[in-house]
């Protein structure tokens, strides 16, 4: 469980994170959603010790990050995976060794045991095959697969994906997002999905946060999102025709 | 001028990361070799054609201007030695690596800043400067050296062929030359020099990469600011450890 206490941002005159408190729990694919400019990826970076807040805690099961020390930040970081936006895949590698990289790097495993877990979560993400294939020869797709691999091979507590489903079409988005989905509950571990794909809030939705200009202007799940009368929320959700045309219905009673 | 300052004291700060334990040294050890085939084996082929055709010219150049029947022909020889091993494989061609090598290292880390795989490297826990640029330096550092034996040798080679074609200068005169007034300091000199134009040339680039913002326009403009950066650094401490060692 990740807890966040009133967390503060900024970059010099710019308030970018105005105290947002909030709970990913374990378990579940906790989402963080809203308009670009909210404040979501600083959110996120911050979660991630990339950026460190001026105000505020952020708990990783009980250890505050700004409390551990080197070794603690060593311990937390490999109990981390992430996958980007934009996959990250180191482009000089082969899907195999970019996978095999947290391993090698943080564990002393042998080199059968390394390749087993390897094409083990390669098999997971249905990759199985594509071991000698370098990222620039695979499709987007594949490459969010690759990364999804990459951040699990290591079996960690905690998963950061940083809108997983951009540039996929909704097929594959929607292939992605059960997909983590799966990992989430299957190994149970603490999902934050940084996104703003209203599909993705439908289909994996355990648990939302809706950031607005830096401020957490509401939290729920994805059962709850529809009904809530919070006029931000409604603003955002409802801004697409098709949504609108959802909510229409929704009020006949249809 | 404060930006200037700002990024010296930024290039040291960078490089006290860098000067660390590598967290694990069999990755270490492949990425080393790795570097070794990027950066020093595959710099040879154009080290080889350049210096050969050089040292030619230098022989051309000296025996047209010492036609004075009191100069011994042998001066071409032992100045063509002189100007290869002093001055034209240390300086000139590690000026031609900065061109090449550096700026490969910008590009290819400024590349790998900008699709956040330095980030990735960062979240997991990687020492990113430490596992990218010290396996760098460390196969500069140390066979940069080598690299420049190869071209005063091959450059003396290129002066004696050259030497013959033309019939400016004999064999024995030109052998006779190479062999006079040989000071071994020299040769330390041009490899001390050498090894910290290797330095530069790994860490500037790799500085302008590592530190590059936006896109591939961004990091285009990085390589090319890497590559003059580079090159006067290493121009200006060419001027300092030539008055340190030599004078």
């Amino acid at each position: 469980m990740i807890v966040v206490e009133d967390i503060h941002k900024s970059f010099g005159e710019q308030h970018v994170l105005k105290g947002i408190t909030t709970t990913f729990e374990k378990g579940k694919t906790n989402l963080i959603i809203g308009q670009s400019g909210s404040g979501k990826t600083v959110f996120l970076k911050c979660l991630l010790g990339l950026l460190i807040p001026e105000e505020g805690t952020i708990s990783f099961d009980g250890r505050k990050t700004h409390e551990l020390d080197k070794n603690g930040q060593r311990q937390l970081r490999s109990e981390i995976g992430m996958v980007f936006q934009g996959s990250a895949l180191f482009d000089s590698m082969t899907v195999e060794e970019n996978v095999k990289f947290p391993l090698e790097m943080f564990t002393d495993k042998t080199e059968e045991e390394i390749l087993e877990r390897v094409n083990f979560v390669l098999n997971r993400v249905n990759l199985a095959g594509a071991n000698d294939k370098y990222p620039s020869e695979i499709s987007g797709g594949m490459a969010k697969r690759v990364a999804i691999a990459r951040a699990i091979v290591n079996k960690p507590k905690y998963l950061f994906c940083d809108e997983p489903n951009s540039g996929l079409d909704p097929k594959t988005a929607t292939v992605i997002d059960n997909l983590i989905h799966e990992i989430t509950v299957e190994y149970d571990i603490t999902t934050v999905i940084n996104s703003h794909d209203m599909n993705s809030v439908m289909e994996i939705g355990d648990k939302i946060v809706f950031l607005k200009l830096g401020d957490k202007a509401w939290e729920g799940s994805k059962d709850t999102i529809f009904t809530t009368e919070n006029e931000a929320i409604v603003d955002f959700v409802y801004s697409s025709n098709l949504f609108k045309k959802v909510r229409e219905a929704q009020r006949k009673g249809l | 001028m404060v930006k200037y300052i700002e990024n010296i004291g930024r290039y040291f700060i960078m490089l006290s990361q860098v000067f660390r334990k590598p967290q694990k040294k069999k990755i270490f050890t492949r990425t080393f070799w790795r570097e070794i085939d990027d950066l020093v084996l595959s710099s040879f082929g154009i080290v080889a054609f350049i210096s050969f055709f050089v040292g030619g010219v230098v022989v051309i150049q000296m025996a047209l201007n010492l036609e004075n029947p009191l100069i011994p022909r042998t001066l071409i020889g032992y100045a063509t030695r002189e100007s290869l091993v002093l001055e034209f494989s240390p300086t000139l061609i590690s000026i031609i690596l900065a061109g090449k090598v550096g700026s490969y290292i910008t590009s290819s880390i400024g590349a790998m800043r900008v699709t956040e795989q330095i980030d990735a490297l960062a979240v997991m826990g990687v020492n990113s400067l430490n596992h990218l640029v010290l396996p760098k330096i460390i196969a500069t550092v140390l066979l940069y050296p080598f690299l420049i034996i190869f071209s005063m040798f091959l450059g003396i080679i290129g002066g004696y062929v050259a030497g013959n074609l033309t019939g400016l200068v004999s064999s024995q005169d030109f052998i006779d030359g190479i062999h006079k007034y040989v000071v071994n300091f020299h040769f330390y000199y041009a490899l001390i020099k050498t090894a910290v134009f290797a330095f530069v040339i790994a860490t500037i680039p790799a500085f302008y990469g590592y530190y590059v913002k936006g896109g591939s326009l961004e990091v285009g403009r990085a390589s090319t600011k890497a590559v003059v950066w580079t090159s006067v650094v290493i121009i200006l401490l060419n001027y300092i450890l030539t008055q340190l060692l030599l004078s």
